[in-house]
Parts: C-alpha cells; structure tokens; sequence
C-alpha cells in the first residue's frame, strides 16, 4: 500500500507568491496604460465644463482642420444604442442636447499623437446654454426609494437618541488611469484590451452602443491599477471602439489623473438621519432612519446601492421595530456608483455614531451597548432574513476589546499629529479611543442571477501534469489569480498551473466586485476541477479520489498516477457556478432575502488628537474579521490593511470637494489619500468560522474592512476631543470650532 | 518646445536674455507637474541642471551663499545644522523623491504661496542674487514676491543663489496641512529668534496672497522678550505674539482649508514655535 501526501505545494490556505508582484515593485508590470499596437492613433475626449447645460451647436471644423487628427465623433457617429448603464440606460455614450453634469464626454478625437488629439479636443467648438444646476440631492428626481419596516410602527423607548450625519464624496482613487487599446477586426468587429472589473458586462454595453452582436465585441482584461468599484461602469471602452471601427486603425485612450477624476464615479454622499429608543438596561427598541444619497448625473449602480444603504443600514444588530427609507436622487453632481462598501459604509458611520450616542446616554459603555444587542446566527434581519452560518458579532468586538492599548507615543515628530511638519512637541495632544463593527453583504443580491464560469484544462506537458485555468474574472490587484491556481492545485494534486489572461471567449465570472471573486469564480474554478476529477476516475477502474495527484480506489490505495490517467487526452471542462439564489425585496416593506452572505468586521481606533490644531494621527488600529477560510492569509491580511486604510481616509482626508456641480480638486495634490506616514500599525486578528454554504466555508474579504475602520477613527477622535463630529471627512477646522 | 540645455551658467544667462519666454526647469516638481496638466504650454524649456555652479554653497564672511540648485536633501543633510529653519522646511516638502529633485530656487522661481521654503527666508531675512546679462542684483526676500506667482525676476533674469545669516539660535518652521507627509500647506510659519542682535524674524506661507512677514509682530516680541533672561516667554507675550501674526495674514477659503482656521492656526503654530525657540536659543 503506498501511502499518499494529501498536502499540496501552494494550495488552499498558503500564500504563494503572486506573479504581479516583483513586476509591480519593480516597475516592470504592464498597466493598460501601456498597451501598444504598430500603427495606432491615440484617442481623446472632450467634456463639458459646466454641470448643466444645453448643446446648441457643435462646430468641428477648427479641430478638423488640425494635421494630424483622423475622426472627431459625437452622439450623431454612434451606430447603435445612445445610451448605456448598469442597471439602467441613461447615460449617453456621447452628450447629445444637453450635458448633466461637469466632465460629460461631449465629442471624442483619433489623431496620430496623443497632444494632436488633446489639442484638437481643444479647438472644438461648443455651444452651450448654461442652466441651473440641481445640486440638492432633496430638490432632484427620485431614483430609487428603498424602505425597510418591520415590527411595530409607533414604538416607543426609555432612552431615545437622533442625530443627523454626513459622508463626503469619496474617491476610488486608483492609481492606474482609465486606459485601454481598441483594434478594429476584419470580422467588422473590435478587440478591445482594457482594465476593467467585468469583461461581459462591458461587452453587453459596448457591443450595444456600436451596433454589433457580442461575439463580434471581445475583451480581453489588460493590467489593472487599482478599481475599487470605480472601473464597473464604463469610461472610455466604446469610445475608443467607436474611433477605432471608424479609422480602421487601433486606437488607445489613457485619460490624465485629471481627466480620470471626471472619468469614473464616485461614493455616494449621504445625509443619514437617524433615532435610536432603546430601554434603560441598553436593549434597542427601534430605530428609524433616512438616509438620502446623492448619485449623480446617470444612475450606474445607484439602486443597488441604495437597496444595501437600507437592508444593511441599522447594522449587525438585533432590532424588533424598524423604520427605514433609503432614498437615492438624480442630481447634477458628478454621477455615483460603485465603490468599495456600497451603501454600507455611509450606513455604517451613521448607525455607528448613533450607538456611541446612545451608549453615552445610557451611561453604558460602547463595546457592551454593541455586544448586548449583537447579531448572532438565527438572528432576523429587519428584512425578515435570518442569518445563518457564524456571526460572531459579539466575539469579534471582544476581540478588538482585549487587544493590548499601543503606548505612548514617543517624541519623534513622525509619531505626532502633523509628523515631520512639526506641528506640536506634545502640546495639545490627546489621546482617544473608539469602536466600530460593520456589515456588509457578499456577492449580488435582491434575486440577480450571479453566477461564474470556469474552464479547467488538465494535460500533460513534458510528461507532468499541468493545469490551465481560464476565466472571465478581473485580477484588480486583490490577487484573484494566484487564488484561481492555489484552487487548482488542492483539487487536482498539480503542482503545475496556469492561469490564462481574462477575456470573454469564455463564459462571465461576475464582476470583481461585492467582495465575491474568491466566493464566486472561486467556487467556479473549484467545481470546472470537480468535473475535471469525476471525468478522470471514470477513465480508471476502481479509481474513486484523486488524492495527492494519484488515483486511488476507495481502500485508499493508489490505482494510477494522475500522468497515466491523462495519458494523451486531456481532460477540459467548463462549469458555470451559482452560489445559493437570493430573493428581490417587497417594494413597500423591504422583507425579503435579498443576500447570499454577511461579512462582519470590527475595529477599534486608537488616535492622537492635537486639539488645537485639529490635526489627527492615527496610532494605532485593531481589527478583527471573520473570513470563513482564509485561502490565501497573506492576501487577506493585505485585504484587510488596505481597506481599513480607505476607510482611514474617508475619515480624516479623502473628499471630492463640489461647489454648485463643479469639482474643485481633481488633483492627487489635493484630494490626499493616505500615506504611509498616516497609516498606523495595525493589528490583524483573522477568524475562520466555516460558512457551511460557500466554498472552503470562505466568507469574502475585501469590503469589511473599508465600513468599520472610518466610524472607529471617528469615535476615537470625539473621545480626544469631545467635539460631535457628525460629517466625514473630519476636517481641522472641525475640531477647532 | 524647444529645451535649452546650457553647460554654464554663462550659457544659461545667454540662453535666458535671447529666450526670454523660456521656463527655467532644475529639479522639474513644479515645472512638469504645470505642463503634465495641460496649464503651461512654454514654447522653450531652460535646463539648468548642467550648470554645476548652481548646485554648490559657500560662506561669505557673516553669510552662507547657497546656489539655486541645491536639492532639499542636501539643504537637510549639508546646511542643518547651519540653516536649521530652513532645513526643517525642507524636511516636509513632498516625499523622499521630489526633495531628491526639488530645490529652493525652483521653489523661489514658482513663487508660489505656498512655497515651504518661502517662511524660513523670510524670517532670516535672507537675500535673493538675481542674474542676468546685464548684471547681478540681490533682492531682499520680503521685496521679491510680487503676488500669486509673481515676483520682481525680470524676462531676462535666472535666481543664481540665495544668501543667508546662518542661525546662531532658535529657528523654528512648522506647517499645516491635512496628512501627515507629502502634504501642501493649509499654512505655515517660521520664526527665527537671534539672542545676540536681539531680533525676531517671522514667515508666513499659504495665508496670502504672497509668502508674507509679520512685521507688527516682530516688533512687538523683540520689544517684550526679556532677552537676558534664562527664563521662560510670559504666557501672555506668547499669547500677544500668536494674536499678531494671526493677524498679519490675509487668508482665504479655498479647499486646503478655511481662512478663519487659518488664522487660528498661525497663532497657534506663532506660539509654540516661539517657545521651542526661545528654549532652543538658550
């Protein structure tokens, strides 16, 4: 009897070492932004200036005029649909008779250099007629109105607390632009190389805006600097399309880090008003709550978000009487969508800030009034949904709790509020601490079909076995790629796989976003090497396990190797994979189960406040988040570090400033994010409390982090300096004042 | 464009007088970052970073004469202990790369308000050397900024070095902004404090129109220190010292920050910085 290694080499639950990451540290990756065909013209986009205007005229002559440029096109050049969306078709792919907010593409440019094109764009002549701008979200049309009730309308409590909070337009603030290559086809069709977060929703857009059929569209996903949500909708993927069909030339658009601020949506700002009743002992009551969101010019995402700002939007706890409406309007602001969080991280700094209020009230402490009214499993949400599987709400605030206080900061100006700007030698400086734990849904929700493909190829190559794993799913940097191999490692027994570039001539993988990838395309991979096994041991007789990449019978005893097995006919599967189904909600109540999963983190803050100043550092954050299995812990850890770094800055920097629709910093100079100089230590406290549902019992990763850290630093920064601090970003002069 | 590429500053005085419209680019931080957005399109570049004189500095008798072209990290590393203020300036200028790059002269030439090195000069009262074909000036810094991204340099004028008293005693910089690294400033100050002359030099930076003294205040401090004292600035000349300053600002809002925070701040950055200065000058 030979006895059998079950453990694989960079398998399930290791931390190999992904293949982007020398090349990223060294300079060496290729972003989309790099892309380059022989022969290719550059593209550019012209965009309004004014939030709200009407398109009299368009006068291409000047730039027409230009050596150099080959096409100029507006609304009138796109041959098939005007419009595209996420979720609703409303924003032009080119303005037609009017433009709804500042930056809208109103004319697109190819010329044989990208100054030709920028000058170009210049010397187009637009006639515009200012309007009014609606920039109150309340004084704009309704996009979606989401309400949650269940329980007793007119409650009554011991203890009631109401307070009014605000959330600043945040940025994705990727680093690499929106970019991409477009090369006509002989088929009439295009290839067009770009970064993105989902192939197939893009190609449904775009081939439907240039009049094709999909199959003449097809995408294959170039280097992605970064998305967080921003790149789900698109920017320049049918304008480039659009240029190139019509120059029979490749064509390549790279907007500037100005120009990518007007290029992608934003995080909703949010007005949230909320009232906590709760009894003297500290058990919640009720709570009833509107939160109204700001989406902009077009809708993208914006009921998707709005639904989650609403189902998720009194937090991980127990609550029997709730009031909700989450209402999201049209504005001329920039337009809103997808970022990291989606509704609940505006949520969250609301119902967190209202439970330290209430805590305070009830003279209880913050960590004890959020752990008497936890969520746990069997809990009902307020819309009706009862949780399942671990929720260790309670736990994972205990944890941050009993973590070590970091000491006292030293006089080394970089570990003071201001740093190395020598601010303060200690003058004025307070320290605070604050708690904050968060919820967020996993994967699509409210009924959406949301599903992955995987298409697993195993065969010999030089006599060994080797692997190849294709899919549709976008590698955004969260290391989605060596995740897809580590699975094919532990469910095939090879150490040799390949993972092939994303494009659409496979099935969809769903988007890169909803913290879902490693759930989805995760359990899609996992399942295309299910078939890719059953298909193996129906090749060997007796042969019942591919275990350590032999065959075995069901004694356990190897019947073949895995070579022998695959002999010269490789074994290819493809599997489309759904998780669980999830069920729209009531229009009028919100009951329903919308979501597949909730993922849980909490935080705890410890800041240093120089009072005077207003200025903050941070010194040090606490996090505890249960992921179910941690596939890759190297990767979760850097998951849960850089969300909480986004959330920091929502908390203390990171604003679109707008005044009357126009932006005011479209400039890494001044939106900041935050340095390593404002990120403080942290301490990681990783559970894995198996989802009996998902794959590996995984829990996705990538949100939680970002909706628990910000009302953590701001609970901090009210205990160091007593102020209510009710908007984010906190800035010095709210401390000051 | 055309790129200028002289090999001494001879060249570069010639280059400038028959190209007038030429921006003068050294470490490029300012320079690029205006044609990589699009708000300067110059029809010549002048590259002086082949001029080596410009990146060497000297004494002069009372005076160190520091070249235009020398990088904020040597500032930190060469001239700390001699020019503390100004090092200290220099130290919160963007990130490792840009002081790599970065120099005073460049900083001079923007002559933006917001200029970090732009408060120490002015507290030291340092001198601007201006050259052109036509001879050599030097411009008392409070003479040379003229407005937002304006100053007295003339068509034909390169800055060839600023001079300056190296600091016996307290010279403190300290600066505002809304992270704690690579940040530009929502305002600063500097002060230099000098025991043997008995003078108080101030700066104010992104709280004007231009970099700007506090003349109102320097009077008052010199005036109320106790100079032969070991002890501690009374609270209340402290108090009165930050009031003054405050008040010598002309800020705005804008989206760095508001004008009244501005305010506050200086007096609050004039007070701390006169008592680390006053106990460094002891």
């Amino acid at each position: 009897m030979t006895t059998v290694d079950v453990s694989v080499l960079d398998g399930v639950g290791t931390s190999p070492r992904r293949p982007d990451g020398t090349l990223k540290v060294r300079g060496e990756f290729a972003f989309s932004s790099d892309l380059w065909h022989e022969d290719m013209l550059w593209g550019a986009t012209l965009r309004s200036p004014y939030p709200h205007a009407e398109i009299r005229g368009i006068d291409l002559t000047a730039a027409l005029a230009l050596p150099g440029v080959y096409a100029i096109l507006t609304y009138q050049d796109v041959p098939g649909a005007k419009r595209y969306g996420l979720e609703i078709a409303d924003q032009p792919v080119l303005a037609m008779d009017e433009v709804r907010y500042q930056g809208e593409p109103v004319a697109i440019v190819a010329a044989d250099h990208p100054e030709t094109a920028r000058r170009a764009a210049g010397h187009i002549a637009v006639d515009y007629l200012e309007l009014p701008p609606v920039t109150d979200p309340e004084e704009g049309d309704l996009l979606r109105r989401v309400p949650v009730r269940t329980g007793d309308p007119h409650p009554t409590a011991d203890v009631v607390v109401t307070g009014e909070y605000q959330v600043g337009m945040q940025d994705q603030a990727f680093l690499g632009p929106e970019s991409g290559l477009a090369v006509p086809a002989e088929d009439g069709g295009v290839d067009l190389y770009v970064a993105t977060q989902w192939l197939h929703v893009d190609r449904k857009q775009v081939a439907a805006c240039l009049g094709l059929p999909e199959e003449k569209v097809r995408l294959s996903l170039a280097g992605v600097g970064g998305a967080f949500g921003a790149r789900e909708d698109l920017s320049m993927q049918v304008h480039a399309s659009l240029l190139a069909l019509h120059t029979r030339k490749p064509v390549k658009m790279v907007y500037g880090r100005e120009e990518s601020f007007y290029g992608h949506v934003h995080r909703h700002p949010a007005t949230l008003r909320y009232e906590h009743g709760a009894t003297r002992d500290g058990d919640l009551v009720y709570v009833r709550a509107r939160i109204v969101l700001d989406g902009g010019a077009y809708a993208s995402s914006s009921t998707a978000v709005a639904a989650n700002a609403a189902t998720l939007g009194i937090g991980p706890y127990e609550v029997p009487n709730v009031d909700m409406v989450a209402d999201v309007y049209y504005t001329n602001n920039p337009p809103c969508g997808a970022m990291r969080g989606f509704g609940a991280v505006q949520a969250c700094f609301g119902y967190e800030s209202q439970m330290d209020k209430l805590a305070a009230a009830l003279g209880m402490s913050p960590v004890e009034l959020r752990i008497r009214n936890a969520l746990t499993t069997g809990s009902r949400m307020p819309t009706g949904q009862v949780v399942e599987g671990p929720a260790p709400v309670a736990s994972l605030l205990a944890r941050v709790r009993s973590r070590p206080a970091p000491p006292p900061s030293t006089p080394d100006l970089r570990e003071l509020p201001g740093g190395v700007s020598n601010t303060t030698h200690g003058e004025g400086v307070v320290r605070g601490v604050g708690y904050a734990i968060g919820i967020k849904n996993v994967g699509f929700s409210e009924g959406f079909d949301d599903y992955s493909t995987a298409r697993v190829r195993l065969e010999l190559v030089g006599g060994e076995p080797a692997a190849l794993v294709h899919t549709a799913a976008a590698e955004v940097g969260q290391g989605l790629v060596t995740v897809q191999a580590q699975i094919a490692r532990t469910e095939l027994g090879v150490e040799r796989v390949t993972v092939a570039t994303a494009d659409t001539s496979v099935g969809s993988a769903g988007s890169s976003s909803a913290s879902r990838q490693t759930y989805v395309t995760g359990g899609a991979v996992r399942a295309a090497c299910q078939a890719v096994r059953a298909t193996l041991l129906s090749r060997v007789a007796g042969a019942t396990d591919v275990v350590g990449g032999k065959l075995v019978n069901a004694a356990g005893v190897v019947v073949a190797d895995l070579a022998e097995a695959i002999g010269d006919e490789p074994v290819e599967e493809t599997v489309e994979w759904r998780h669980r189904p999830t069920y729209p909600i009531d229009p009028k109540t919100g009951q329903g189960d919308a979501h597949v999963q909730y993922a849980f983190a909490a935080h705890r803050a410890t800041v240093d406040v120089d009072v005077e100043l207003g200025l903050v550092k941070v010194v040090e954050i606490a996090t505890a988040q249960d992921v179910g299995k941690a596939v890759n812990p190297l990767a979760v850890v850097g998951q849960i570090h850089g969300g909480t770094a986004q959330g920091l800055g929502l908390a203390l920097m990171e604003e679109i400033q707008i005044v009357d629709g126009v932006v005011r910093n479209p400039s890494f100079t001044d939106y900041l994010i935050p340095t390593i100089l404002d990120m403080p230590p942290m301490s990681v406290d990783v559970l894995e409390l198996a989802d009996p549902h998902s794959p590996y019992g995984l829990r996705g990763v990538g949100e939680p982090p970002t909706i628990s850290s910000t009302p953590a630093i701001v609970a901090a920064v009210r205990a160091a300096t007593g102020k209510a601090l009710a908007r984010v970003p906190i800035r010095p002069e709210h401390i000051t004042t | 464009m055309d790129f200028l590429r002289p090999s001494t500053w001879e060249e570069a005085l010639a280059a400038k007088a028959a190209h007038p419209e030429a921006v003068p680019i050294a470490g490029g931080t300012d320079v690029m970052v205006e044609l990589n957005f699009d708000r300067r399109r110059p029809p010549a570049l002048l590259d002086l970073t082949r001029v080596a004189a410009l990146t060497e500095w000297g004494g002069d008798g009372d005076l160190l004469r520091v070249g235009a072209g020398v990088p904020y990290r040597r500032i930190i590393e060469e001239l700390g202990g001699r020019l503390p203020g100004l090092a200290m300036a220099a130290r919160t200028v963007g990130s490792p790369q840009i002081r790599n790059r970065g120099t005073v002269g460049g900083n001079l030439g923007s002559a933006s308000p917001a200029g970090d090195a732009h408060p120490p000069l002015l507290a030291a009262g340092a001198e601007i050397e201006l050259a052109s074909v036509r001879g050599v000036r030097r411009v008392p810094v409070d003479e040379f900024f003229t407005g937002p991204k304006r100053s007295v340099l003339a068509p034909d004028e390169l800055i060839a070095a600023f001079w300056m008293r190296p600091a016996r005693t307290g010279d403190q910089f300290a600066k505002i902004g809304t992270r704690n690294a690579m940040v530009i400033a929502v305002c600063s100050f500097a002060l230099t404090l000098d025991r043997e002359r008995r003078t108080v030099g101030t700066g104010i930076g992104s709280a004007a129109p231009t970099p700007v003294r506090a003349p109102a205040a320097e009077a008052f401090l010199a005036a109320s220190l106790d100079w032969d004292s070991p002890g501690a600035v009374p609270p209340a000349v402290a108090a009165e010292f930050g009031r003054l300053v405050a008040a010598a600002a002309a800020p705005i809002d804008d989206v760095r920050g508001t004008a009244a925070y501005r305010r506050h701040a200086l007096s609050v950055l004039a007070r701390r910085t006169l008592t680390w200065a006053w106990e460094g000058s002891r």
